[in-house]
C-alpha cells in the first residue's frame, strides 16, 4: 500500500494557511445534506461534533457512556500547552513545535506538529470564550506552570482539572448544537464495526448497550475519535472502559494502524496494592515541577522516609539529569524509577515505588502555597492510601498513560480507508514516539476544533458521494458479523471470566511490551498471546443475553480485541531495532544506559495492514524527512 | 475483613426489584469500594449467577459515572469522596452495607444500580452554556478575570454530574446540578449576556423533567462529592428572579 501523508508543499510556516486556502468548501446550504457520523465524545469527538454542527453539517455523535461528558478526557489533571509566550520567557510557536518534535523523539511528522503549534494560541482563545476557568493571576490575566520536556512556563490549567473543564468546555458546546437541532448524541451506543462502500467508509454497526440492539448508520463520513489503547495491559491509569475496538475495527477493515509499540509509561502513578487492583491512578505530572523524586541511596534500606538523612537519599533524576532534573520528560523519568527499583532500591511493599517528597518546597514556598497548587491531588493520594503526602513523602511508579500509537493519517487527518477520520488519541500523528505532558488536550482540541472542520468539508466537496442506503450488502455483512461475534462470546461457556483473561494479557504485555523490551521476550508474548486467545475463545464464560444490558459482555468483545491487538503491538515493538522515547530495546542502549536511536533504519512511521485471518500484518513504511529540525541525540542533562 | 452487602438487584426498568444479601469474604483495608464489588462479581460470575450492574469508569472521582446509595448516603459515608475513591479501611469487620441505585423519579433504573441520568444533559441543553461558535473568540487575555472570581467559579464549575445532589434530596430536586453551572458561567463576564435566558430555561427544562422543587433542605451539598456549596443555589435563585419579573415587564 502506497501511504500519501499529502503534507502541502511550502515553507513550514505557511503550509497549513495556504492548505486552508487551496481545500474546498461545502455551500453553507448544502452542509445540513450532509450527513457526519463521529465516535466518541472527548475532547476531539465532541469538539469536532460541535464545531461541523455550528457549521451546519448534520452531525451524528455516539458514545459508549451514559453522556458525553464521562469521556475520559475529563480525568487529565495537568494542564494544555499553548504557544502564547504570555511569560515572555522566549516561548514561540517554533518552539513549542521543536519541543513536540525532540519529545516524541524525532518520530513524528514535522508538517502536522508545526500545525499543531500554530494552531495552541487558538484553543485558549476558544476556551476561555466559553467560560473554562482556567487560573490566573492577581491581575486577572492567565496564569501558566511548567510541565516535562520544556523550559519554558507554556501550560494552561483549571487546578488539577484541565482536562474536566476543557471536556465540559467542549461538550457545552456540543449540547448547545443538540438544542439546535444540528447535533443528535446517541449516548449508551458502541460501535462495532465500520463499514467499507466502494472503497470508502460510509457507515457504522453499532450496539445499544441497554438493548442489544444492532443498529446500522450511513453517512458521508465517519470519524472515529476513540481514544487511546492502554488498556490492552489491563492495568493503566485509562479509565475501565477505554479500549481499542473502534480503532482495530477499521484497522481490519483496511485502515493501517501506525506504530502501535509506542506506549507512553508514566512516571508518577500511585503503586498497585494488591491483586483486586483495577486500575491504577496518575498523579499529575505538575507535581514534579516542586516534588522532588528520591530513592534511598542503598539497596534494602527499609527506613522510613523520614529517617532516612538527606546525604543517604538520591536525588537521581537531579543527579542524572541536572539541566532538566525533575521535569526529565515522562519516558527518560518512568526508565529510571525503573531501574533504581531494578537495582533493589525502590520503597514501599515489594519494592516497587519511589518517593516523591515535598519536604523541600513546602518548607520553602510554605504549605498554603503547596496546598493551593495541588490540594485536591493530595487529597486524592490520602483517599487512596491512607497516607498524608504533607507529611509523609508520596511513593510513586510508572504506570501505563497514553497510546502514541494509532490509526495511520494523513495530513487532512484521514485514515488509508477514503471518508474514515481519526482524531485525538486515537491516531499516531503528533507524538511521535513520546508525548510531552500537557499536549494531549492540545492535540485532541486542535483535530476537533480547528483541522478536521477545514479538511472534513474539503473531502466532502471534492468527492463524488453515491447514495448508499443501510440495505446495502457491506451494511449487512457488517452487522452479521457484528452478531455472529456477540453470539459466539455468549456461546463459549466456559469457566473463566473476561477479567481474568484481561488481567493475564495485561502481565504479559507489561513483562515482554512495557518499560523495557527486548527480542526474546517479545517472542515469548508472541507464543503466549495465540495460547492465550485460544483459551479465551474456548473457556470464556459470559453469562446473560446480548438482548439487555450486560457489562461483561460489552467488556469481552474489548478483550477479544485487545488480545489480537497486542500481538500487533509486540508484532510492532519486534521489529523496531532501535530505542526511542517510550519505546526501549534493551538491545539498543548507551553505555550510560540511554536509548539509542537507529535514524538511518527507522525514522519511518511503520503501519500495519492487515492481511486476514491468521495471517502476518504487511508493514508499510512512511519515511519522516526532518527540513526544519536537526535530528539530534535527545538530551536533558 | 468479612463484610455482609444487601444489594438492590433489578433485572430491567420494568421488572421489581429486591435487595439480595451476599457475603463478601476476603476484604482487604486497601480496596476500593468499586474493587470489592468487582471481587464479588468475579465470584458471582464463576458460581453462575449474573454480575452486579453498576456504572463506573474513571475511578478517580471525575467522571461522574458511578452512582449507588450506601447505607443510605449517596456515595457512602466518607465527606467529599465519590464511591469509586471510598475505600474499605473506613468499615470494619462484620459490618453489613446497604446498596442501592439513586431514587429520583428523573432517573429510572436500568438495572440494579444504574439509572438513566439523561435529564441532566437536557438541562445543560436547554443553557448551560456560553453561545460561542469555534474560531469567534477574543484574545483570552483581553477580559480580565479576578482570581477570586474565577476561583469561585471553579469551585462551582467542578460539578461531575453525577447525581448525588438529586438522590439525597428529598424532594429529588436537580437544583445544585443546575445553580453550579449557572453559578459557573453567571460568574464569568462571558456568562453575562445570556445569564438571564439560561437561569430561565434551565429550571424550566429541570420541571420538565419531573424533578422535584427546591425547598432548602441542604442534604444537595452534604452529599456532593465536590462540595458544591448552597450559595450557587442562591444565585440561580436570584437570577432566576431577576430575570422572571423583567420577562413580566416586557410583556
Amino acid at each position: 500500500m502506497r501511504l500519501d501523508p499529502r503534507v502541502p508543499d511550502g515553507p513550514l510556516e505557511t503550509k497549513w494557511s495556504d492548505h486552508q486556502f487551496d481545500m474546498k468548501l461545502v455551500n453553507p446550504a448544502n452542509r445540513r445534506k450532509h450527513r457526519i457520523l463521529i465516535v466518541g465524545s472527548g475532547l476531539a469527538g465532541a469538539s469536532a461534533a460541535a464545531a461541523l454542527g455550528e457549521q451546519g453539517y448534520e452531525v451524528l455523535c455516539f458514545t459508549f457512556h451514559d453522556s458525553p461528558r464521562r469521556a475520559h478526557s475529563i480525568a487529565a489533571q495537568g494542564g494544555i500547552n499553548a504557544a502564547k509566550n504570555y511569560q515572555n520567557d522566549g516561548d514561540s510557536v517554533h518552539r513549542l513545535f521543536y519541543d513536540t518534535i525532540k519529545g516524541g523523539d524525532f518520530r513524528s511528522r514535522e508538517a502536522n506538529v508545526y500545525r499543531l503549534a500554530e494552531i495552541s494560541a487558538n484553543i485558549i482563545d476558544q476556551c476561555v470564550a466559553q467560560g473554562v476557568p482556567f487560573a490566573r493571576e492577581y491581575g486577572g490575566l492567565l496564569d501558566n506552570r511548567s510541565f516535562g520536556g520544556a523550559q519554558v512556563s507554556r501550560t494552561f490549567y483549571a487546578r488539577g482539572q484541565t482536562g474536566q473543564q476543557l471536556l465540559l468546555g467542549a461538550y457545552s458546546a456540543l449540547e448547545r448544537q443538540v438544542k439546535r437541532g444540528t447535533v443528535t448524541v446517541l449516548p449508551r451506543t458502541e460501535m462495532l464495526d465500520v463499514v467499507v462502500v466502494h472503497g470508502r467508509a460510509r457507515g457504522i454497526i453499532t450496539r445499544h448497550l441497554v438493548t442489544g440492539k444492532l443498529e446500522r448508520w450511513v453517512g458521508d463520513a465517519v470519524v472515529l475519535a476513540t481514544g487511546g489503547y492502554g488498556n490492552a495491559f489491563f492495568l493503566s491509569t485509562n479509565a475501565k472502559a477505554c479500549n481499542v475496538t473502534a480503532t482495530y475495527r477499521a484497522y481490519k477493515k483496511g485502515a493501517v494502524f501506525g506504530n502501535p509499540c509506542f506506549t507512553q509509561i508514566h512516571p508518577t502513578c500511585i503503586p498497585v496494592s494488591g491483586e483486586y487492583q483495577s486500575k491504577l491512578t496518575l498523579m499529575s505530572e505538575s507535581l514534579r515541577n516542586d516534588g522532588r523524586v528520591w530513592v534511598p541511596l542503598q539497596a534494602g534500606d527499609t527506613r522510613p522516609a523520614h529517617a532516612i538523612p538527606d546525604a543517604e537519599r538520591d536525588y537521581y533524576l537531579e543527579r542524572k539529569y541536572p539541566s532538566f532534573g525533575n521535569l526529565a520528560p515522562r519516558d527518560i523519568a518512568s526508565r529510571s524509577a525503573k531501574e533504581v527499583c531494578d537495582e533493589g532500591r525502590g520503597v514501599g511493599p515489594g519494592g516497587l515505588g519511589v518517593f516523591l517528597d515535598f519536604a523541600d518546597p513546602i518548607r520553602r514556598l510554605g504549605i498554603d502555597t503547596i496546598k493551593d497548587r495541588y490540594g485536591n491531588l493530595f487529597e486524592m493520594y490520602e483517599r487512596i492510601t491512607g497516607e498524608d503526602p504533607y507529611v509523609v513523602p508520596m511513593r510513586i511508579y510508572p504506570a501505563v498513560h497514553y497510546t502514541m500509537g494509532g490509526l495511520w493519517v494523513d495530513y487532512n487527518l484521514m485514515s488509508s480507508i477514503p471518508g474514515l477520520h481519526v482524531l485525538g488519541e486515537a491516531n499516531f500523528s503528533d507524538h511521535g514516539a513520546n508525548r510531552l505532558g500537557a499536549s494531549a488536550l492540545m492535540q485532541g482540541l486542535a483535530d476537533g476544533y480547528f483541522i478536521i472542520p477545514h479538511t472534513l468539508g474539503d473531502y466532502l466537496a471534492s468527492t463524488r458521494l453515491e447514495t448508499v442506503e443501510t440495505i446495502h450488502p457491506a451494511f449487512i455483512a457488517a452487522e452479521n458479523d457484528a452478531k455472529a461475534q456477540v453470539d459466539r462470546l455468549l456461546a463459549i461457556d466456559g469457566s473463566r471470566t473476561v477479567d481474568s483473561f484481561h488481567r493475564e494479557l495485561g502481565k504479559i504485555l507489561w513483562e515482554h511490551c512495557g518499560m523495557a523490551r527486548s527480542k526474546a521476550g517479545l517472542q515469548r508474548a508472541l507464543e503466549l498471546l495465540p495460547e492465550l486467545r485460544r483459551e479465551f475463545w474456548s473457556d470464556l464464560r459470559v453469562l446473560g443475553t446480548g438482548e439487555e444490558l450486560n457489562q461483561a459482555l460489552e467488556k469481552a468483545g474489548r478483550v477479544a480485541d485487545f488480545l489480537e491487538f497486542g500481538e500487533l503491538m509486540c508484532r510492532d515493538a519486534l521489529h523496531r531495532e532501535e530505542s526511542c522515547g517510550g519505546h526501549f530495546r534493551v538491545e539498543h542502549q548507551t553505555a550510560e544506559g540511554e536509548a539509542k536511536r537507529d535514524d538511518d533504519q527507522f525514522a519511518y512511521v511503520a503501519a500495519w495492514e492487515y492481511a486476514g485471518e491468521g495471517k502476518e500484518p504487511i508493514l508499510n513504511r512512511e519515511p519522516l524527512s526532518f527540513e526544519n529540525v536537526h535530528l539530534a541525540t535527545r538530551s536533558y542533562k | 475483613m468479612k463484610l455482609r452487602l444487601k444489594i438492590w438487584r433489578q433485572e430491567g426498568p420494568h421488572a421489581t426489584g429486591r435487595f439480595v444479601t451476599y457475603d463478601a469474604a476476603e476484604v482487604s483495608p486497601d480496596m476500593s469500594f468499586l474493587e470489592m464489588l468487582d471481587v464479588l462479581n468475579e465470584e458471582l460470575q464463576l458460581k453462575g449467577e449474573t454480575p452486579i450492574a453498576f456504572d463506573h469508569d474513571c475511578r478517580e472521582g471525575i467522571c461522574g459515572s458511578c452512582a449507588m446509595m450506601v447505607d443510605g448516603i449517596p456515595h457512602g459515608p466518607q465527606q467529599s469522596t465519590t464511591v469509586c475513591q471510598l475505600h474499605m479501611r473506613h468499615y470494619r469487620d462484620g459490618e453489613t452495607i446497604v446498596i442501592e441505585p439513586w431514587r429520583a423519579r428523573a432517573f429510572p433504573v436500568i438495572r440494579d444500580l444504574v439509572v438513566d441520568r439523561g435529564a441532566l444533559d437536557r438541562i445543560i441543553q436547554a443553557g448551560g452554556y456560553i453561545s460561542v461558535a469555534t474560531g469567534n473568540a477574543p484574545e483570552a487575555n483581553s477580559v480580565p478575570i479576578g482570581k477570586d472570581m474565577v476561583d469561585r467559579a471553579m469551585d462551582a464549575a467542578q460539578c461531575i454530574g453525577c447525581g448525588a445532589c438529586v438522590a439525597a434530596c428529598p424532594n429529588a430536586s436537580a437544583m445544585l446540578f443546575t445553580a453550579a453551572k449557572a453559578t459557573h458561567l453567571g460568574l464569568l463576564p462571558q456568562g453575562q449576556p445570556e445569564r438571564s435566558h439560561r437561569a430561565v430555561n434551565m429550571v424550566r427544562q429541570m420541571d420538565l423533567e419531573m424533578f422535584g422543587g427546591c425547598t432548602n433542605f441542604g442534604e444537595c451539598s452534604e452529599a456532593c462529592p465536590k462540595d458544591i456549596g448552597l450559595e450557587v443555589i442562591a444565585r440561580l435563585n436570584a437570577d432566576f428572579l431577576r430575570a422572571t419579573l423583567r420577562e413580566r415587564e416586557s410583556i
